[in-house]
């Protein structure tokens, strides 16, 4: 499928929800459901930015880059499009920076069925408004996403999980220079180095830490936001992402309300790109 | 004047801080680009609501308002048309709070760059994107354009940095889009107001990330026969898996005029030097420098000179930062460009912008951040020549087209503002555009936020309608 039959496959009226392989929540129920165009178009190593359908499997890219010793902050599991509309970063977040960062350029179509080109092709541009950043994170709410240009990293030439006890975890933190991952459950953490061999070794040496394996499993109550200097505080079963914020937690989480303005002005984006709420009704973003 | 609007403006700030004398009025009439403005009224808010005060008052009699940093934007961004109101954040300076262990501070707009880097330098933390502006343009400004550095070539660029701020909205409210936690709920707001250029209301608090200053830092110097050379190194460092902090390149004009200036033992023989710095801890570092020397030396580079200690690596860095200084005794005027190519198109590109402006009879020197493949061609020029400006703009027009045809985009980093509103086209098709507009008309429906930037004008589209297909990418 090409992205004229894919907008064709959106059309531009009646309810239509999208889905990649249901990994991260699965489309609307009871509305017709499309598919984005899968497959990688191009890797340009040197460039480094890769283009890929939206249906395309994160697991596929990132084992297509592994060839070229590349490789993608997207978290693992189902398909670009997915990951890049719920919007979430896995636990190297720290080192590898949010999923936003990612997306380069798009090309979704819209509420009115039409193709349209967010961003553009190169690593650095500011050319015209930042489409990109409001897509990543809208969860198909103001346009499916089609086709994707995407900025690559080179991997590591070593990469280690380390661990040490630890009742205070910026302790640790703060020693560390550009860790990839730091987490912590309250008594223990849990350190991902990334570098030259030797750097690795010694950073961990200097931080008191010792070659263990990771990440921990995470609880799946509930993935919290919260500033990241709360977390010390933090009590019960959970996992906090030391530097981040990010904390999975046994217990269900009721989220703070939000600025209100806030949510009109997200509101008044919704009304701009899609009136009648046809891209995946009913979804709360 | 809109005296109606100045009452307004004297009651809710204080007669001082509203400014309606024709030498200010000349001084904010426009930025550090080459377009002419008209301001109706600068003022000089120093809080939150006497933004909100400002923008209400403008709205109210129906006047355009333009918020202000340092005023060094080179795309017209702050300059204002129509008589609008200039809303100068200058006075909105200080460091309201450092989390020097989570590394984010929340600042006021008009911090100036390199005053917030030494702030925290006593944490042993920096503000990453360090345009070469730095010492004189605002967090605000760099947040409006999403400004970068050549320091930004591993960090990522203002936007990556930015993690909330506080707006006013031309409605009059008040919204903190994004916030200290990392997924705040909802749409990205706050990844979508940077890069607005002022257009979608004002930042009066900017919450920035704060990046650990590097354990070791390397710089070296190399230079080349041929500016292919040079260019070809940038793409085969990057291939090789390396992201250096910065990549920069100077073609031999660039380093004749930089020598001549600043004595710094620069090859003025060569046609291109590069300039590679790598950060981070050493031993990674000593094996990238010895891969750079290796990769530079296979694509023929003359000399590689490594900064021995940190006054060197400063003479380096001096010698790329005051280009701008140096160009100034060659001819009296410049006008600076700002396109990005794919690395690999660099020499292709290089040699066009040579040969147009060898047709249009102008001086060229290229400095530019080539591990992006940022192209800042800059054209340098004595504006009393009658005839020249015409031939500027030609070349400028020429040298955007040439780069956009390559694959590339219209600004790398000084943003579109009015400079390069009418080349959006080539960029752009029309529903790309009316979703670029519809971002604007959510966060702005009054209209009065910058109006005429950026978006072009249905009727300016025509213009560049005969682009060729292959250009848009
Ligand atoms: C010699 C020279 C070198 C430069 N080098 C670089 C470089 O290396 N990299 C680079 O990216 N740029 C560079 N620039 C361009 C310029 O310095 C940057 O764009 C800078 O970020 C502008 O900051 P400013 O405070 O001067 O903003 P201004 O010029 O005052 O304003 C720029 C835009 O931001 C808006 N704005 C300002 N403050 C706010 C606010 N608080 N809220 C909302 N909108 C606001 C304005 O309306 C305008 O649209 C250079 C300029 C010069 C003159």
């Amino acid at each position: 499928m090409d992205l004229t039959e894919f907008a064709a496959a959106v059309g531009g009226e009646g309810p239509v929800t999208i889905s990649g392989l249901g990994t991260r929540g699965g489309p609307v129920a009871g509305v017709r459901c499309v598919h984005a165009p899968a497959g990688i178009e191009w890797v340009q190593a040197d460039e480094m930015i890769v283009s890929c359908g939206a249906g395309t499997r994160v697991d596929e890219l990132v084992a297509a880059l592994a060839a070229h010793h590349q490789t993608v902050a997207l978290p693992a599991g189902g398909t670009v499009g997915g990951a890049l509309s719920v919007g979430h970063g896995d636990v190297r977040r720290l080192g590898y920076g949010p999923v936003r960062d990612v997306l380069l350029q798009a090309r979704y179509v819209s509420a009115a069925g039409e193709l349209v080109k967010a961003g553009g092709p190169t690593v650095k541009n500011v050319s015209g408004f930042d489409l990109c950043r409001l897509l990543v994170g809208s969860r198909g709410t103001l346009g499916f996403l089609g086709d994707v240009i995407l900025r690559t990293r080179p991997l590591p030439q070593t990469s280690q999980w380390f661990t040490c006890s630890a009742g205070d975890p910026f302790d640790v933190f703060t020693k560390l220079y550009k860790p990839i991952s730091v987490l912590w459950n309250g008594s223990q953490l849990w350190a991902l180095l990334e570098g030259h061999p030797r750097d690795v070794a010694e950073q961990a040496a200097a931080a008191g830490l010792r070659a263990g394996s990771g990440p921990p499993a995470l609880p799946v109550g509930s993935r919290r936001s919260v500033a990241p200097s709360t977390i010390a505080s933090l009590t019960g079963d959970f996992v906090a992402e030391v530097g981040v914020g990010i904390v999975h937690h046994v217990d269900p989480w009721l989220r703070p309300v939000g600025d209100d303005r806030a949510a009109t002005l997200a509101i008044a984006i919704r009304d701009q790109f899609d009136p009648g709420r046809r891209l995946n009704p009913g979804l709360d973003v | 004047m809109n005296a109606a609007l100045v009452a307004d403006l004297t009651a809710a700030l204080s007669a001082d801080r509203v400014r309606t004398g024709t030498t200010e009025l000349g001084l904010y009439g426009r930025d550090a680009s080459n377009f002419p403005g008209s301001a109706g009224v600068v003022c000089f808010p120093l809080t939150t609501a006497e933004v909100q005060a400002a923008v209400v008052a403008a709205v109210r009699h129906g006047v355009p308002f333009v918020a202000r940093g340092s005023g060094t934007g080179l795309a017209g961004g702050a300059t204002p048309l129509d008589h609008a109101l200039v809303i100068a954040l200058t006075k909105m300076d200080a460091v309201l709070s450092v989390d020097p262990v989570n590394r984010f501070a929340w600042v006021e707009p008009g911090v100036l760059n390199l005053d917030l880097t030494r702030q925290v330098t006593k944490y042993g933390l920096h503000f990453a994107p360090d345009p070469s502006s730095q010492q004189s343009c605002s967090i605000g400004g760099n947040v409006a354009n999403n400004s970068g550095g050549p320091h930004c070539l591993s960090d990522g660029v203002t936007a990556s940095h930015v993690l909330a701020m506080e707006v006013v909205l031309s409605d009059g409210s008040v919204v903190v889009l994004g916030g200290d936690e990392p997924e705040p709920a909802g749409l990205d707001l706050r990844g979508a107001f940077v890069g607005s250029e002022g257009m979608f209301g004002i930042a009066t608090k900017v919450c920035v990330r704060l990046t650990q200053n590097a354990p070791a830092v390397r710089t070296m110097l190399m230079d080349f026969e041929t500016v292919e050379a040079g260019a070809q190194t940038v793409s085969a460092i990057i291939a090789a898996g390396m992201v250096p902090a910065a990549l920069e390149m100077m073609d031999q004009l660039c380093v004749q005029a930089v020598e001549a200036y600043i004595h710094a033992g620069l090859p003025v023989d060569a046609a291109a030097v590069l300039l590679v710095e790598v950060a981070g801890l050493p031993h990674g570092l000593e094996a990238d420098v010895a891969r750079i020397v290796e990769i530079g030396m296979a694509h023929g580079a003359g000399t590689v000179r490594i900064a021995q200690d940190e006054a060197e690596r400063a003479l380096l860095w001096k010698g790329r930062k005051t280009a701008f200084g140096a160009i100034a005794r060659i001819k009296p005027n410049y006008y600076l460009h700002d396109t990005v190519v794919p690395r690999r198109m660099l020499p292709e590109v290089l040699r066009q912008v040579y040969a147009i402006c060898r047709r249009h009879d102008l001086l060229v020197m290229n400095v530019f951040h080539a591990g992006d493949g940022n192209l800042h061609p800059l054209l340098v020029f004595d504006k009393r020549e009658p005839g020249v400006m015409e031939r500027v703009h030609a070349a400028g027009e020429e040298i955007v087209r040439a780069s956009v045809a390559a694959g590339g985009v219209l600004s790398g980093e000084h943003g579109i503002g009015i400079e390069k509103r009418d080349f959006m086209p080539l960029m752009f098709g029309p529903a790309d555009l009316a979703a670029q507009a519809a971002m604007r008309a959510a966060f702005d429906p009054s209209g009065l936020a910058n109006p005429f930037k950026v978006l072009p004008s249905p009727g300016a589209c025509g213009d560049v309608q005969h682009v060729p297909a292959g250009a848009w990418v």
